[in-house]
């Protein structure tokens, strides 16, 4: 990966301790930004990723070359407009895209972490950023927002500094990672542990990648992302290139070049370690056990308003655990508004062209904002 | 029936706690807001206008009456308000019961099947009626329980439900029900609205 090639970053010289006990300091914070900060500092926006994405929101990212992963939702006329709001997204600690993660040098040791690298939690992610609103002199957000795990952090952002954003829209997400999303992601930890240029971590300071595996993750957890009903609609059994079945174990199905191809295309861009630390960081996400077995308990002391968002057709974190979030909110009567889009694009239709999705989110955002 | 919308908002007291349940497209939620000092929330089966309502900044959750007032504590809110919905659900007393139960007031307007027109139209016709207030046809309504006010009246009689007010509406004319016009009122209103209490 091509790093320091147009990216911003800060390093952040307050300690921060990990929830695995360890203390880091003088790491660094990846970012980007988009739009400009108002002269009353109200306009921020802060995004959050999701576990392969990066601070690239909007526009083309220079490193991949490709569109930034919200493009549809995030620029100038856009849901979230950045000709009116200040977007900051960063990259979360534990990535590989500027950020302290395991594929950065350890300066005590001049070799990259690799699984030397604490164990980081969605609450250390949560914590590491929210530097940015000391470094970009904002008292408080307008609002906090992201998709999957970037949901995940935005109900952990809420639940720490309740009263640092004004809207919070967690979408397509949980406030526990289930026995089936933490299966998924073993499936994946595995694959990239199996692969022998995986070397125990120490791929990069041997000169390997473990490709392989890591692409095999990708492959499974992109079905995931997917729903039954859009795979047959764009693929069904149509096959690939080829009029006949070739009776071997080539890609004959389309869907299997098409898994193929989103496998290779994703290790030019991620780092293996890293997804073992993210994954790892979701499986451990779990806010209500945090409370004690009551959600409500994470949000008593926040005046956030709420805005949460789940799809028809998403089968990994399906509308019933999203609906849990609303209830919780309800439960202590905090300000929270609710709605499935109807979708056949699975986890992934928050990434997507999804209309609906689209012109909820970017009317709640403009009313929500001119009440401010 | 901005007539209606009215007379609710002058039920409801400033600074309070409301709930709108089945909120459709959020039109009596905006007249209440901008008339009354209060914090209104809304609950709405249809995806499209949840969408319409969060759109205009409403804060409207999606979900069915019949099951998700559940997930509101007791008396969290200050009135509940019920318009025009009651006769759609699959058990009206239920709903009711969890609206009194929701809320420390319910405020619940129902068509008139006792109005005369309508039972003129039954008895003339001898189809199912079709007013300005239930356009549907038998087999497209979402009226599965029609009620008269007099079997609503009777309803909060029955089971000890506090009638606050019972008010009639028929032409933009308001008038009060009590026992003695009870049956008069029964023929002659469109809409009843009430405000009970446990």
């Amino acid at each position: 990966m091509n790093k320091n090639v147009n990216i911003k970053n800060i390093i952040i010289d307050k300690p921060l301790k990990l929830d695995c006990g360890q203390i880091i300091n003088n790491y660094s914070l990846a970012y980007e930004t988009y739009g400009s900060l108002n002269e009353k500092k109200d306009n921020a926006i802060l995004i959050f990723h999701a576990l392969t994405g990066d601070q690239f929101v909007s526009g083309i990212n220079p490193i991949t070359k490709k569109e930034g992963w919200w493009s549809y939702a995030v620029g100038p006329g856009k849901a979230i407009d950045t000709d009116k709001y200040f977007v900051i997204c960063a990259n979360v600690i534990g990535g590989c895209m500027g950020s302290y993660g395991p594929s950065e040098i350890n300066p005590d040791t001049n070799k990259k972490y690799g699984i030397t690298f604490p164990v980081i939690t969605i609450n250390d992610m949560v914590n590491a950023q929210f530097n940015l609103l000391n470094f970009f002199n904002i008292d408080k957000l307008f609002a906090v927002m992201g998709g999957s795990m970037g949901g995940m952090q935005t109900l952990q952002f809420v639940n720490n500094f309740p009263n640092k954003a004004k809207v919070a829209i967690p979408i397509a997400c949980t406030a526990s990672h289930s026995a089936q999303n933490i299966a998924f992601n073993e499936l994946g930890r595995q694959s990239i542990m199996a692969d022998v240029n995986w070397e125990n971590g120490d791929y990069s300071n041997q000169n390997k990648n473990p490709n392989k595996g890591l692409s095999v993750a990708r492959m499974a957890a992109h079905i995931t992302y997917l729903s039954k009903n859009g795979l047959q609609e764009k693929f069904g059994r149509k096959l690939q290139e080829r009029d006949n079945l070739k009776f071997g174990f080539d890609a004959d199905f389309q869907i299997e070049s098409y898994l193929r191809y989103q496998g290779s295309v994703f290790v030019d861009r991620f780092d293996a370690n890293s997804y073992l630390y993210i994954t790892r960081a979701m499986d451990y996400f779990d806010l209500i056990k945090e409370h004690h077995g009551n959600l409500s308990k994470a949000f008593e002391k926040t005046k956030t308003k709420f805005l949460i968002i789940s799809f028809t057709s998403d089968w990994l974190y399906p509308t019933s655990e999203n609906k849990e979030i609303v209830i919780a909110l309800n439960a202590i009567g905090a300000e929270v508004g609710f709605v499935e889009i109807e979708s056949d694009k699975g986890h992934d239709s928050f990434l997507l062209k999804v209309p609906k999705f689209l012109n909820t989110l970017g009317d709640y955002i403009k009313t929500a904002y001119s009440k401010n | 029936m901005k007539q209606e919308f009215k007379i609710i908002s002058d039920l409801i007291e400033k600074n309070t706690r409301v709930l709108d349940v089945g909120c459709g497209d959020g039109i009596l939620m905006e007249y209440l807001k901008y008339n009354k000092e209060i914090d209104i929330r809304g609950i709405e089966i249809s995806k499209d206008n949840v969408q319409k309502c969060l759109s205009k900044g409403l804060t409207v959750i999606e979900g069915d009456a019949e099951k998700d007032l559940l997930q509101f504590p007791d008396g969290s809110f200050d009135f509940v308000i019920l318009s025009q919905t009651l006769q759609a659900f699959l058990n009206p007393e239920i709903v009711i019961n969890e609206l009194l139960r929701v809320g420390k007031k319910a405020i619940v307007t129902i068509p008139n099947f006792g109005f005369w027109k309508v039972r003129l139209h039954l008895l003339i016709k001898g189809t199912m009626p079709i007013t300005k207030n239930l356009p549907d046809e038998w087999y497209n309504t979402p009226n599965l329980h029609m009620c008269t006010i007099k079997d609503f009246y009777n309803f909060c009689e029955d089971r000890k439900i506090k009638l606050d007010k019972s008010l009639a509406l028929h032409n933009e004319k308001i008038s009060s029900i009590n026992k003695f016009n009870l049956n008069g009122k029964n023929l002659s209103a469109e809409l009843g609205i009430f405000l009970i209490e446990n």
